[in-house]
């Protein structure tokens, strides 16, 4: 707001944003598993409980149905809930409430009635975890009519795109890759700090081959830019839904060649849809096929072989050499 | 409270008058006649698929009868026509069932959530907003209406039980008709009885004959005051049979004991009130004549007026699931 900036992890920045949000407007509540007197088991919410009190940051009886569930009838009470869900696979449950209620209920009210509910989780693989405490969940949420998705890669893209989401009129899923919640580190503007829903962000500009990634797999995405050894545009999606096509068109205008780096598994997951969508609209802008470079279509594998599932630089820099190499 | 008169005395009844007797009476007629009227205007194909709540009508109007205007009520399908009970005029839920955009309503409008289709996932919701006008300092109540099924579902229980932890001002209302459509309650628990459910969850259950509209409004009334004083939720089973079929698409010949069905018909609520009123000499042929002619009046009304709606627009395809919508909702589209 001032322009002075802070060096945040990008956990922290999570944390910075919900406390600026909380004292912005006292309709913002944080409900969830662990997330008061914890803080939340990645810190996230450490702190709310002591600056606001019980009544806006509420640790939940152990259900993320009655989480989502109970945040709906909240909204009708005029509370805008951020809830918590406290990791990627935990939030499953919740589909139910998601898919049957938080993204019909405006439209069943013909708009009469808001559900401005921000639905934030911990997401992806990479962290030598337990059994689901790995999963990609945002397909589910991105196929899901009436939810937007937003995941940052950055400090001050986990403050601002949580803002968006949190001052939105409509329900918002906000995934964070926990990978890089801790190593992700930069500047973040203190106070205000909101970036819209619905655009991308230019990593660094070329003009040979775009790689197109968001969340964890951004940074791979870059690694894989420096290996190649040619003019390489990296684009961090940052907004699932809604999907800036305008900055991914322009950018398969100039370079031909798309990379898209997803660590969910392979089948029908967002990468899919953005390869339809450069092929219904830019087909004749390509010089050669769109290779995704994702996770395979099987249970997200035991730690000790998890790096041979992830996404690798290699696998990024093998796919983004057979375009430039062949076509 | 209302007996037969002769094998089972009448019971007595503290908190109403005569003039909330007939209203009672009134609303009673009002979704007895809603629900028959609907089942024929479904055969004659001009409603869709019909979820029956005959024999449904003193638990309806028993229990929101004991709710102030400004309490919220968040029904199931089996609850359809309850906004009746609010002034919603017939027309609007015939529309719901007509699957045209005018049947869905406001809620703010009415303190009525929309009509929820799957099972039990309402209740979080009433629990939710319960809690959130308890944080806020307001007085609400919120009721929930769920069926015997429903108490199975997950959904039930998250509710239930956050409802429990918040202390939320919320009553429970369980239609137990004994029937999910061929699922027979045996079959859906081995709890003794669905009030038992309440003890897990830290809240009085209690049990009330769902065929008479006075012991469901007295175990209602009690629960909301128990609410509006801060002593949080209450579950109210409000035991019922089910007589017609689950709904119209439903035939339940293949599952159901028709001999059963006939005697559960003879303690059907309406008649038992009617002449629980005739006994104490409230409601004479007249008067009730006049009230079912009305409530006739009003179908009659709503159905031409449903029928009247001018087709709906194709562009609301697009309308109301955002409020701010992504820019590519249309791609793919032709025009209406």
């Amino acid at each position: 707001m001032d322009g002075s900036v802070a060096e945040l992890t990008l956990v922290e920045a999570v944390n910075d944003c919900l406390h600026t949000e909380l004292a912005r407007d006292d309709s913002v509540l944080v409900m969830g598993e662990d997330v008061g007197r914890a803080g939340g088991v990645f810190r996230a919410t450490a702190g709310l409980l002591d600056r606001f009190g019980s009544d806006r940051c509420i640790d939940t009886p152990l259900a993320e149905a009655g989480i989502l569930g109970t945040a709906v009838g909240l909204c009708m009470a005029g509370w805008r809930p951020v809830c918590e869900m406290q990791y990627d696979a935990f939030s499953y449950p919740c589909l139910d409430q998601l898919i049957n209620h938080v993204g019909r209920y405006r439209w069943r009210t013909r708009g009469a009635m808001e559900f401005p509910i921000t639905l934030r989780m911990p997401y992806g693989g990479g962290v030598r975890a337990p059994e689901l405490h790995d999963d990609s969940p945002e397909t589910y949420y991105v196929h899901t009519p009436g939810v937007k998705v937003a995941i940052p890669s950055t400090p001050a893209d986990a403050k601002g795109l949580l803002a968006a989401a949190i001052r939105d009129p409509d329900p918002v899923v906000v995934l964070e890759p926990k990978l890089v919640y801790r190593t992700a580190r930069g500047e973040v503007p203190e106070g205000d700090h909101v970036v819209p829903l619905g655009t991308m962000r230019v990593v660094h500009e070329g003009s040979d081959l775009t790689i197109v990634a968001y969340g964890a797999m951004v940074p791979v995405a870059e690694s894989a830019a420096d290996g190649l050894g040619a003019s390489v545009e990296v684009l961090d999606v940052r907004t699932l839904k809604p999907l800036d096509e305008d900055t991914l068109l322009a950018s398969v205008a100039k370079t031909g060649r798309v990379v898209i780096v997803q660590e969910a598994p392979r089948v029908a997951g967002f990468g899919a849809e953005l390869a339809a969508v450069i092929a219904e609209k830019a087909i004749l802008d390509l010089r050669g096929p769109v290779l995704r470079v994702t996770g395979f279509d099987v249970p997200y594998p035991y730690w000790q072989i998890e790096d041979a599932y992830m996404p690798s630089v290699e696998r990024v820099v093998a796919a983004g050499r057979r375009l430039l190499d062949e076509f | 409270m209302i007996g037969d008169g002769a094998s089972v005395p009448d019971g007595e009844v503290e908190g109403l008058d005569e003039s909330d007797f007939l209203e009672l009476y009134r609303q009673l007629v009002l979704l007895r006649t809603y629900d028959e009227r609907s089942v024929v205007y479904h055969r004659q194909g001009r409603i869709g698929t019909y979820a029956i709540f005959w024999g449904h009508e003193a638990i309806q109007v028993g229990a929101t009868f004991a709710l102030d205007r400004g309490d919220w009520i968040f029904p199931s399908y089996r609850e359809s026509a309850i906004g009746l009970l609010r002034g919603m005029p017939p027309a609007t839920i015939l529309s719901w069932w007509r699957g045209h955009p005018v049947g869905w309503w406001n809620p703010l409008d009415y303190n009525l959530a929309s009509i929820c289709v799957p099972i039990a996932t309402q209740v979080p919701h009433a629990a939710g907003l319960a809690w959130g006008t308890k944080l806020r300092g307001e007085p609400t109540v919120a009721l929930t209406f769920f069926g015997d099924g429903a108490t199975s579902e997950g959904a039930f229980h998250e509710g239930a039980n956050f409802a429990g932890v918040m202390r939320a001002p919320l009553v429970l209302l369980c239609s137990n008709n004994q029937w999910a459509i061929s699922t027979p309650l045996s079959a859906q628990t081995a709890a003794p009885t669905l009030a038992d459910k309440a003890i897990g969850y830290g809240m009085p259950g209690v049990r009330v004959d769902g065929g008479d509209v006075l012991a469901v409004w007295e175990a209602t009334r009690d629960a909301v005051a128990r609410a509006r004083a801060g002593d949080g939720p209450t579950f109210v089973e409000a035991v019922t049979y089910r007589v017609a079929p689950h709904a119209t698409a439903d035939d339940p010949s293949a599952y159901i004991d028709a001999e059963r069905v006939e005697e559960e018909k003879e303690r059907e609520c309406l008649r038992r009130f009617e002449g629980y009123l005739r006994r104490l000499g409230l409601l004479d042929d007249e008067t009730a004549e006049r009230v079912k002619t009305e409530a006739l009046e009003a179908m009659r009304e709503g159905i031409a007026a449903a029928e009247a709606e001018p087709p709906a627009d194709p562009e609301l395809v697009f309308a109301h699931a955002y409020a701010d919508p992504p820019p590519t909702l249309r791609d793919g589209w032709l025009g209406g």
